[in-house]
């Protein structure tokens, strides 16, 4: 449908919305009745909570890092602690942050929700997804406790395996178990979405948000293990000395590299993926218009997966490995983008000739679109041999995943929370402060970032907590970034705290959305449905929904 | 909500994406398994004796071979996928599949590094 | 599935049997149908055992890679292995299996004392395969071959001393033996420990079967536990071909 849309539909009065007398939240009252709960609304919440917490941690340690490089000289914190910050920061934002970020928390909510199921395929074990992941948090921060480990979160051999006596065997362990909590949710995540969807729920039915978590699942059933085997082999070869990854003992260290990239290469797009779930649903939403080339985005989600798989080799380039597999896998890598391009394109076309309007999802996907597009577009600048010699190690990688993982994801993960807060809350948050944050948060990372691309250019080499004086300027132009970013992100936290008891009534549908969720009450009932719904439209269908709001009651709530 | 289904009726969904292939529940017969049973360990008996006899570079791929063919056996038979939908058939496919990517992109890299000169 | 719901949690069906579909007590109300309940569990237990495949695989391919590299310490160290008992325990593991399909069978057709004859066959045979597991561990325990600080090569590089018809190997030659004996206790006590999280699981199965809570229709359990069993026993038939067979003729080389 490329003809333009009609105009914004006639808005629901909001200011007579009520609160459901009976949903989700108190339907059963008690601690337990959380802790034991089966409701994958309860665990998404139970697990926003704790992305949080450690997000919060993982920040810290971030401030840190930054606060060291203020000034040239390694003068804050010695060197092996300056390791530690840096490994902290990295292991705790990407395996207690990133990866569970959008799928366990808006994932495990929305998903059953989208297809129009009650609950997900297997609910005891999202919860136990829930408990493994809050062990692996515990786990980590008693080897943070008990003196941290300095490896960087890539555990690279041999200097994990022999020449470090940090607590490397705990921090594993942690990440082996947030590896089968992440596991299990991308296990119910395929089952639902292939044997749950409503009647009339075709594939091509489905909005875009379950398209992108489907292929994000896929990778974490896949290549999640790989990485529990390398750190069970890391573990073996510091307690017991086996050689595995030990030249001298005819190991190879390079097999570790392989082993481990082999899941963290896709382990980026089941990080990615989720939030261009996100952006899917909102750009659609704010644009009053259904996303371009439907099938395209769909697929594109697919194959982003599927090469995913066959690029790891570029994290290696001077690891040692041979020309000829470089060649290879670096003309994978250049592959593996255009997918993700096909997505900027689809969503740029879904905003022409659009209603656009600039509420705080809108703002986040926005900023989403801009900073993916330089970091995506600076992994490609890696991919090519030539540049990754000179760029790799420095800042330019630094920048480049910070780019698409921080002005990426965390923007595609903050624009979902805010879109999905009236329907999970039943309130609304205040909508100046929270633009006021957004454009706080973008402001702050690129004054955080970019310079750090130039850096890097320039040669300034990354995990070094001492630099030449000649790189002080940019870098302190990347602390005060980080401090404006730091409460870009702070304010968030507050405000949609205030919102729960404060804010205003949300009623069912406040943004006009299409997709089942939004035809439910917010907060939605604990079986999502009081029937099971009969899908009878195409996805992002707006003509539906204005033909819908024009036959319903002109009160909302 | 698109609309109301009769509450009292089930609805027949025209598109049936929840049981796309009506796959029934094949039940597969102790007979069946008993010859399953015996292919294996005929199997492994051919395993051991061509073991012992010198054929160089085949004997492991005789040995490989024959595992892989019980594994299928064991899949087919024991684990039902001849019976199963094909979103199961898929599912088992998929996962040899990215072994097989696993085994291969990997020794891509060391096949094309001075293989065995060390 | 048309009343409204409180709890979704484990559920039982009152007062509910639609005439087109019959629900057995462990149906969960988050599914439609009891097809649709077992559907999604096989199919989540297959994909389960996805994961087990790629988290073997890295081991496999370690040892792919590390049989070519040191390709003599390898048969050495293999040729030390008991053929007699790896096949053993291929047939043995073998029939345990076949007892979980006639498991499995039983309680299809509902024959609650074959169901429970079947899995104690079936733990019977996977504890003989863990009793000859541990005599060969024992053996690698005596022979000093363990990788660690008791590892001791002196057997392949000087057979003769040992009343062993081997090629010697030279001393770092030999140190590559440790290797292939870390693989081998990786990767068989990785299949050991799955063996032994099987016969946990099977000891419940065994008491509820007993119960009659798989012979009234209600099978998702016994079949779920036969996938898993079913593949722990492939992974194994692949371990025997690849750390007992290696070259039963070094010296015809």
């Amino acid at each position: 449908m490329s003809a333009p849309s009609p105009t914004i539909l006639n808005l629901p009065d909001q200011s007579s919305a009520t609160m459901p007398k009976k949903n989700f939240i108190n339907a059963e009252h008690g601690l337990l009745s959380w802790l034991l709960t089966g409701d994958h609304k309860r665990i998404a919440i139970l697990y926003l909570i704790s992305i949080t917490v450690f997000f919060f941690i993982g920040g810290a340690f971030a401030g840190l890092i930054r606060l060291e490089l203020l000034t040239p000289q390694g003068d804050l914190v010695s060197s092996d602690t300056y390791n530690k910050l840096f490994t902290m920061h990295g292991i705790i934002m990407v395996f207690l942050f990133l990866v569970p970020s959008v799928p366990a928390t808006i994932g495990n909510f929305l998903i059953p929700m989208m297809v129009g199921a009650r609950d997900l395929a297997f609910p005891k074990i999202n919860l136990l997804s829930w408990y493994l992941y809050v062990a692996a948090g515990i786990m980590m921060l008693t080897a943070m406790a008990q003196g941290g480990v300095d490896t960087g979160w890539t555990f690279t051999t041999p200097l994990s395996t022999h020449y470090l006596n940090t607590h490397v065997v705990t921090t594993a362990c942690a990440v082996f178990i947030a590896g089968f909590s992440s596991i299990f949710t991308g296990l119910n995540f395929i089952v639902t979405i292939h044997r749950m969807r409503c009647p009339g729920m075709t594939w091509f039915r489905l909005p875009l948000f379950v398209w992108a978590h489907y292929a994000a699942s896929i990778l974490m059933v896949l290549g999640t293990p790989v990485l529990a085997i390398t750190l069970v082999l890391v573990g073996m070869e510091r307690i017991f000395g086996i050689g595995v990854f030990d030249p001298t003992k005819g190991g190879d260290p390079l097999l570790f590299q392989h082993l481990f990239w082999f899941y963290s290469h896709p382990a980026v797009y089941i990080m990615i993926l989720p939030g261009m779930a996100v952006i899917s649903e909102v750009v659609s939403t704010f644009a009053r218009k259904r996303v371009f080339g439907y099938t395209a985005v769909a697929f594109s989600s697919v194959a982003i997966a599927l090469f995913g798989f066959f690029v790891w080799e570029h994290h290696m380039f001077i690891m040692g490995v041979s020309n000829y597999s470089a060649l290879v896998f670096s003309l994978l890598t250049m592959l593996v983008a255009v997918p993700s391009a096909i997505k900027i394109f689809n969503w740029c076309f879904t905003l022409q000739q659009g209603s656009i309007t600039f509420e705080t999802p809108m703002l986040y996907a926005f900023g989403f679109m801009g900073l993916f597009t330089i970091g995506g577009l600076t992994g490609v600048f890696l991919g090519s041999l030539g540049m990754d010699i000179q760029l790799t190690e420095t800042y330019f990688i630094v920048a480049h995943f910070h780019f698409v993982m921080v002005g990426g994801m965390l923007m595609a993960f903050l624009s979902g929370v805010h879109f999905w807060w009236p329907k999970m809350t039943g309130r609304m948050y205040p909508e100046s402060l929270s633009k006021l944050a957004a454009v706080v948060t973008f402001i702050g990372f690129n004054l955080t970032f970019m310079p750090q691309f130039i850096l890097g250019y320039l040669g300034m080499p990354r995990r070094y907590h001492a630099y030449p004086q000649e790189f002080q300027v940019l870098n302190v132009l990347s602390t005060a970034g980080a401090t404006v970013l730091g409460v870009g992100y702070l304010l968030p936290v507050l405000y949609l705290a205030w919102s729960l008891k404060y804010g205003a009534i949300a009623g069912d549908n406040p943004w006009q959305a299409t997709g089942l969720e939004w035809q439910t009450q917010s907060p939605p009932l604990t079986e999502n449905f009081t029937e099971i719904p009969i899908m009878d439209h195409e996805a992002y269908d707006y003509e539906w929904l204005e033909h819908k709001t024009q036959h319903e009651v002109t009160h909302v709530g | 909500m698109a609309h109301e289904a009769q509450p009292e009726q089930h609805y027949h969904d025209p598109s049936n994406v929840t049981n796309p292939e009506h796959a029934s529940h094949h039940i597969v017969t102790p007979a069946q398994y008993a010859m399953v049973f015996a292919a294996l360990l005929t199997g492994t008996a051919l395993t051991v004796v061509a073991a012992n006899i010198d054929l160089g570079v085949f004997n492991p791929i005789i040995a490989l071979g024959i595992a892989s063919t019980k594994a299928v056996i064991v899949m087919l038979f024991f684990m039902h996928v001849k019976y199963q939908s094909h979103l199961i058939k898929t599912t088992v496919a998929s996962g040899f599949f990215m072994f097989l990517v696993l085994v291969t992109m990997t020794l891509s890299d060391y096949i094309s590094r001075a293989w065995g000169l060390w | 599935m048309d009343s409204t719901i409180a709890n979704p949690q484990v559920g039982h069906d009152t007062a509910e049997q639609e005439h087109e579909h019959v629900f057995v007590p462990q149906h969960r109300h988050h599914f439609a149908t009891e097809e649709q309940q077992r559907e999604a569990g096989s199919f989540g237990m297959w994909l389960f055992l996805l994961t087990e495949i790629m988290f073997f695989g890295g081991l496999f391919f370690a040892y792919l890679l590390y049989r070519n590299w040191y390709y003599d310490a390898f048969v050495a160290a293999s040729n030390t292995c008991s053929v007699p008992l790896g096949a053993a325990n291929t047939a043995i593991l073998i029939t345990s299996g076949f007892f979980m399909a006639l498991a499995m069978w039983a309680a299809e057709v509902r024959k609650k004392k074959t169901l429970v004859i079947t899995l104690i066959c079936t733990m019977l045979f996977g504890f003989a395969f863990l009793g000859i597991k541990t005599v060969e561990y024992h053996e690698k325990w005596v022979e000093h071959h363990i990788p660690g600080a008791s590892f001791d090569v002196s057997e392949f590089v000087n057979p003769a001393a040992y009343g062993l018809h081997a090629q010697p190997l030279a001393p770092d030659a030999a140190q590559k033996t440790q290797l292939f004996f870390f693989l081998y206790f990786a990767m068989t006590g990785m299949h050991a420990l799955h063996m032994i999280i099987g016969l946990g699981i099977l000891f419940w199965l065994l008491y509820r079967a007993q119960r009659g809570d798989f012979t009234a229709g209600y099978v998702a359990p016994i079949e779920n536990f036969a996938l898993y069993w079913h593949f722990v026993d492939i992974i194994w038939v692949y371990l025997f071909a690849l750390f007992y067979l290696v070259n039963l003729h070094p010296l015809a080389h």
